[in-house]
C-alpha cells in the first residue's frame, strides 16, 4: 500500500484552487452561481471534517446501538433533502423516510446475510451513505415527476375517477412511469460502468491501494446494492405519495388545495 | 347568480321516488361562494334539464351530484340514503359523469371500452361494445382505432358510451353536445334516449336552444336562497 492516497493540508490547499477555477467561470460568464457555490464549498468542508471525527469516533466505538443511530441519522437527512423535491405534498417528509427506511435496511441486511459486508461501524455506515443517497435522489425524481403528470394528466385520472375507478386504477399509470423515472439513472448508469465511471466505490478502493481486480468485485455488489435501493425506494415512496393526491372521499385535489 | 331549469318526466308525476336530492347545497373555493343553498330533488327515470349563464356554477352541481366534489355545506341523499355514506367508487358507478371535453386514455378505442370492465376485474364482453358502438354509428371495428385519428364527435360519441357500458342509474352530461354538427347531435340524443327508454335517469346542462326548448317542465333555481318553479309544460 504504499501508493496509498495521501492528502496533506498543502496540497489540499492546492486543490481549493481549483473552485477559484470554478468560480471564475461563474463570475466570467455571469451564471449568478458564486454565492451557492462558496456556500456549497464551505458547507462541503465543514460537514466532512465533522463526520470524519464522527466516525473516527464511532469506529473506534464500535457499538451496534451507536452504528444504528448513525445509520439513522443519514435516512433523516436523506429524507429531508428527498422531501424538498416533493413540495406541495402533503406529510411527504414522512413518505420519504420511510422508503429510504425501507430500501437502507432491506438493502444492507441483504448485503450483511450474503456476507458481502460485515456488522461493522466502518462497513455499514459508509454503505448506509451510498444506499440512503442514491435512494434520496431516486425518490426526488419520483416526486418531481409525479407532481408533473398529475398536473399534466389531470382530466385523464379524474375522467378514470367518474368511470367508477379506485384512487389505485385512477392514477397506476403515473405510479409506474415515476418509478420507472426513479429507477432509470442507476440502470443508465450501471450499463456504463467501466467503459465511462470508474466509480466511487472502485476508484476509492483503487486509490488505498487495492488490487483493481478485487475492487471490481466490490462495485460489482454496490451495482446489484444501488439497484436494490433505487428500486425499492422508488416504489415504496410512489405507493406511499400517490395517495396524497386524493382525500378520503377519493377525489383528486391538487397541490395548492392541499395549502402547502 | 344561478339559474337552473329542470325537465322532469311527465309521467312521473308526484308519485315518483327520488332518486337524489340535494339541500341547501353550499360550494365554497376560499372565500369565493361558487352554489349557495342549491335545493333540488332527482325523480327515478326523470330528464332534468340544467341551463344558465357561463361560470354559473353548473357543473359544480353535476359534479357534487357525482361526488368528484365534496360541497362546503348541506345535505344530498342518493336511493334514500346520505350520499356520503356511499363508497366514492361505487357510488360513481351507479351515478355517471360526462365530461365536458372529455379526454380518452391509452391507444385505442377499445383501450378505452375495456377500461370499465377491467376496474370490475370483468373479462370484457366485446359484444356489449360492438352494441355500444352501433347506437352511436361507428363500426365495431373502431375498437381498434387509434384515439388520435378520431375526428371530434367520434371522440365525444366514444367517450358518452365510455360511460353506458356498464348502464348507471344517473347519468349527468355536461354539455355533452357543445360544439357538435347536427348530425352528431342527433347520434348522441338517440343514445340518451334509448338509455331513458330503459329506464335511466339523465341530467342535462346545456346551452342548446333546441334541447331546452324541448323539455317538458322547467324549473328555475336562483342561486342564493331562492328556488322558484317558472314553467311546466
Amino acid at each position: 500500500m504504499h501508493n496509498a492516497v495521501n492528502v496533506n493540508n498543502v496540497s489540499l490547499a492546492f486543490a481549493a484552487g481549483l473552485v477559484l477555477v470554478a468560480l471564475f467561470i461563474g463570475w466570467r460568464q455571469k451564471l449568478g452561481v458564486d454565492r451557492d457555490m462558496i456556500i456549497g464549498v464551505v458547507r462541503a468542508i465543514i460537514q466532512l471534517t465533522i463526520v470524519g471525527f464522527l466516525l473516527k469516533y464511532i469506529f473506534a466505538v464500535n457499538n451496534v446501538l451507536l452504528t444504528l443511530a448513525m445509520i439513522l441519522v443519514i435516512i433523516f437527512n436523506a429524507a429531508y433533502n428527498a422531501m424538498k423535491r416533493g413540495k406541495g405534498i402533503p406529510n411527504i417528509f414522512w413518505s420519504s423516510f420511510w422508503s429510504i427506511l425501507i430500501s437502507t435496511s432491506v438493502t444492507l441486511s441483504g448485503l450483511v446475510l450474503a456476507g458481502a459486508i460485515k456488522f461493522v461501524p466502518s462497513q455499514m455506515i459508509p454503505i448506509s451513505g451510498m444506499i440512503a443517497s442514491n435512494s434520496m435522489v431516486a425518490i426526488g425524481l419520483c416526486y418531481r415527476n409525479m407532481r408533473t403528470l398529475f398536473r399534466d394528466q389531470r382530466q385523464q385520472v379524474l375522467e378514470r375517477l367518474a368511470l367508477g375507478a379506485s384512487v389505485h386504477d385512477s392514477a397506476i399509470g403515473i405510479v409506474r412511469e415515476c418509478i420507472k423515472t426513479g429507477m432509470q439513472p442507476t440502470i443508465d448508469a450501471s450499463k456504463t460502468y467501466g467503459i465511462v465511471s470508474l466509480p466511487g466505490m472502485m476508484s476509492g478502493l483503487i486509490f488505498a491501494g487495492v488490487d483493481p481486480v478485487y475492487a471490481i468485485k466490490y462495485q460489482i455488489m454496490v451495482v446489484f446494492m444501488l439497484l436494490s435501493a433505487t428500486s425499492l425506494g422508488s416504489v415504496s415512496a410512489c405507493y406511499i405519495a400517490y395517495r396524497r393526491f386524493f382525500n378520503d372521499q377519493q377525489q383528486l385535489v391538487t397541490a395548492s388545495d392541499n395549502g402547502k | 347568480m344561478f339559474y337552473a331549469y329542470f325537465r322532469i318526466n311527465e309521467e312521473s308525476g308526484e308519485t315518483m321516488t327520488a332518486l337524489l336530492t340535494m339541500t341547501d347545497i353550499d360550494y365554497r373555493v376560499g372565500e369565493r361562494k361558487i352554489l349557495t343553498k342549491i335545493n333540488l330533488r332527482l325523480e327515478k327515470e326523470s330528464n332534468l334539464m340544467v341551463v344558465g349563464p357561463s361560470g354559473s356554477g353548473k357543473s359544480t352541481i353535476l359534479q357534487i351530484m357525482a361526488r368528484m366534489i365534496s360541497p362546503s355545506a348541506g345535505q344530498m341523499t342518493f336511493d334514500d340514503h346520505d350520499a356520503f355514506t356511499y363508497d366514492p367508487m361505487v357510488y360513481r358507478r351507479r351515478v355517471s359523469y360526462c365530461f365536458q371535453q372529455p379526454t380518452l386514455f391509452g391507444k385505442t378505442v377499445a383501450d378505452n371500452l375495456n377500461f370499465p370492465f377491467e376496474i370490475r376485474n370483468q373479462s370484457v364482453n366485446e359484444a356489449r361494445q360492438h352494441e355500444l358502438l352501433d347506437q352511436v354509428n361507428l363500426s365495431p371495428d373502431y375498437l381498434s382505432h387509434d384515439i388520435t385519428g378520431l375526428s371530434g364527435g367520434e371522440r365525444q360519441r366514444v367517450a358518452l358510451i365510455r360511460n353506458l357500458v356498464f348502464v348507471p342509474d344517473i347519468l349527468l352530461l355536461d354539455e355533452v353536445t357543445t360544439g357538435l354538427d347536427t348530425d352528431n347531435k342527433a347520434i348522441v340524443h338517440g343514445l340518451v334516449d334509448h338509455y331513458r327508454d330503459r329506464g335511466g335517469t339523465v341530467v342535462w346542462i346545456t346551452h342548446d336552444e333546441s334541447e331546452i326548448a324541448a323539455a317538458d317542465d322547467l324549473y328555475e333555481v336562483v342561486a342564493g336562497k331562492h328556488t322558484q318553479e317558472v314553467r311546466h309544460a
